[in-house]
């Protein structure tokens, strides 16, 4: 799928935003979602008539250190254990469609 | 011979079983004939495993008979589909997850199983908990037990409904934004959202990794105490649970509150509130007043900004999280697909609802190169100022008193058309989520057309000990909700 880059800040191109999301949407789906897109960012927009220099962004409620821990191995799942939700496995491996010729 | 176990709380149940008078078996037994009778119209449930609940059951009455002490042992709790619980489905309310088996459980879940709870059944969402009705289920929709053609609140919607209805006795949910207070004041039942890093998250499916928590909903806030307490304190599975001591919360179950002081933010009376959950909140606030409190007026200033800010940092920590459902490790995988790429594109097409479609799309907008600063940078920034404001506030108080929704439970499909208009709902509750402070959900009254009305109260930062001693103050005063059992 070729979908070129917008720059428009005011409106939404959902095709890019898919296709940037892996998600393949029909038509009628880019429509809906087009509107009702461009209704919410109109209205979450609000947040740009506050003066934000020289306020510090939060990306965590409680600002936690670098959390460490001892490096030493522990048991995790086992390979079947890990490997039994898979939708296509094969021997101890993820199945998956040919990458490469 | 029916016993009507089924309404009691965590705490009665627990006493009948230590006293005699019943098994966990016949309570389990008890709650599997209402269930069955019951949620043909609730649909609270998502999946009972009658088995594997009485197999807890009997090696919980087992380990009574021998002496075994687990604050939980036997008591039955439903949990939410977005919890791993070793060895049984967990969809999270997606066909993207359908046929998923969770190979381990949640540490919220284990904490509680080492100390003898049962495992009684998933209860119903919002898909991926992205929804404040329960209707985005790919399942089924779940009706509110006070009036079948209303919504439960969501995204915990199965849950609330559950307790609510006689059909569980406690159940966990999870709250991103209100998602376990919405639904407990929807359906008239207790709700805490724990601070956050209160509860380890291990185990809990992903939405919005800065914001979600675990949390009980309960038919009274000794109940939540006590699942808090079993829950609560630092996970080495989970680097964000934090170290901060556990208080005994029993202590705070105490009836007056003398010298404590109660902040009303003057900007969470807005417009298009409904009369009926105004009064019944006023009427709270007397309450408390009466009972000791000291009533003080705060400003929390940038409200208004709360709902732009929370659906731009959700939905971009959303899209990232979900990124991992792609047909490769777990979950649905698309027929069809030439390459990875494509199978990745139509795994997720149709694997994933409606609504978690829109808020992938929006966080990936708001995260992609270009509009990265405009929107999730600057929602970050008015997250600093929406947390300044609590901590302006708890300076001069020990909780916030607020409605916990402008209205009571939405009729079914009154919203659906309309995203904004749902996620506007959704302002009194998603601050607390950005700030990462505690709030608790309890009925305070039912409106005129008979549907309940939540009471919000807002702690700061790991101080649970100061809403659970409200709450119980206020609801020793209240007296004994009605349960629609």
């Amino acid at each position: 799928m070729s979908a070129s880059k917008p720059t428009d800040i005011d409106k939404i191109d959902v095709t890019y935003v898919a296709h940037l999301a892996r998600l393949n949407l029909a038509p009628d789906e880019i429509e809906t979602y087009q509107k009702q897109l461009d209704e919410i960012l109109g209205y979450v927009r609000k947040i740009s008539e506050l003066d934000l220099r020289n306020i510090e962004p939060t990306s965590h409620a409680k600002l936690l250190q670098n959390v460490l821990r001892d490096d030493v191995v522990k048991p995790g799942l086992d390979r079947e254990t890990a490997l039994k939700n898979a939708p296509l496995q094969s021997g101890d491996q993820f199945m998956v469609p040919k990458i490469v010729e | 011979m029916p016993l009507n176990l089924n309404n009691m709380t965590v705490r009665e149940a627990l006493a009948m079983m230590q006293s005699r008078q019943c098994t966990s078996e016949e309570l389990v037994c008890d709650l599997l004939d209402v269930i069955k009778e019951r949620d043909k119209e609730i649909c609270a449930y998502l999946g009972v495993d009658g088995e594997y609940a009485l197999a807890q059951a009997r090696a919980a009455d087992l380990s009574r008979s021998k002496g075994g002490e687990g604050r939980l042992l036997g008591v039955p709790i439903a949990i939410k589909d977005v919890l791993n619980v070793k060895d049984q489905p967990c969809t999270c309310a997606s066909k993207i997850l359908q046929g998923y088996v969770s190979p381990y459980d949640a540490t919220a879940v284990a904490r509680l199983r080492a100390e003898g709870a049962v495992f009684l059944g998933r209860t119903n969402m919002d898909e991926f908990a992205m929804g404040s009705t329960t209707e985005n289920s790919a399942y089924k929709v779940t009706h509110n037990p006070w009036n079948h053609d209303h919504v439960p609140g969501g995204s915990s919607g199965g849950s609330a409904a559950a307790v609510a209805a006689g059909e569980a006795i406690a159940a966990l949910g999870s709250d991103t934004g209100g998602s376990i207070r919405q639904p407990a004041a929807f359906c008239g039942c207790v709700g805490l959202k724990p601070s956050y890093g209160r509860v380890s998250r291990w185990g809990l499916t992903a939405y919005a990794s800065s914001l979600d928590q675990i949390g009980p909903l309960t038919k009274d806030v000794a109940d939540a105490a006590l699942l808090l307490q079993i829950m609560a304190g630092r996970d080495e599975l989970d680097s964000s649970s934090v170290d901060e001591p556990v208080p005994d919360y029993d202590a705070y179950l105490k009836k007056d509150l003398k010298g404590f002081r109660i902040g009303l933010p003057r900007e969470y009376s807005t417009k298009g509130m409904d009369a009926d959950v105004e009064k019944a909140v006023r009427n709270a606030v007397e309450q408390c007043r009466g009972l000791g409190a000291e009533i003080v007026d705060i400003s929390l200033p940038h409200t208004e900004y709360a709902i732009s800010t929370y659906y731009i940092i959700a939905t971009a920590e959303a899209s990232a999280n979900l990124a991992r459902f792609d047909g490769v490790r777990y979950g649905l995988r698309a027929d069809g697909a030439e390459d990875p790429i494509d199978m990745y594109g139509k795994s997720r097409a149709q694997g994933f609802g409606p609504e978690v479609k829109r808020r992938i799309i929006l966080g990936t907008y708001v995260l992609s190169s270009g509009f990265y600063d405009a929107y999730y940078l600057s929602a970050q920034k008015v997250r600093t100022l929406i947390r300044g404001d609590f901590e302006k506030a708890f300076k001069t108080c020990d909780a916030l008193i607020t409605p916990v929704s402008p209205t009571p439970a939405y009729r079914l499909g009154e919203k659906t058309g309309d995203p904004l208009q749902m996620y506007l709902g959704d302002i009194f509750t998603v601050t607390a989520n950005l700030a990462g402070i505690c709030g608790l959900s309890i009925p305070c009254g039912l409106t005129k057309t008979n549907l309940p009305i939540g009471l919000q109260i807002l702690g700061p930062a790991f101080k649970e000990e100061n809403i659970i001693r409200a709450g119980y103050a206020f609801e020793s005063e209240r007296g004994r909700f009605p349960m629609k059992g």
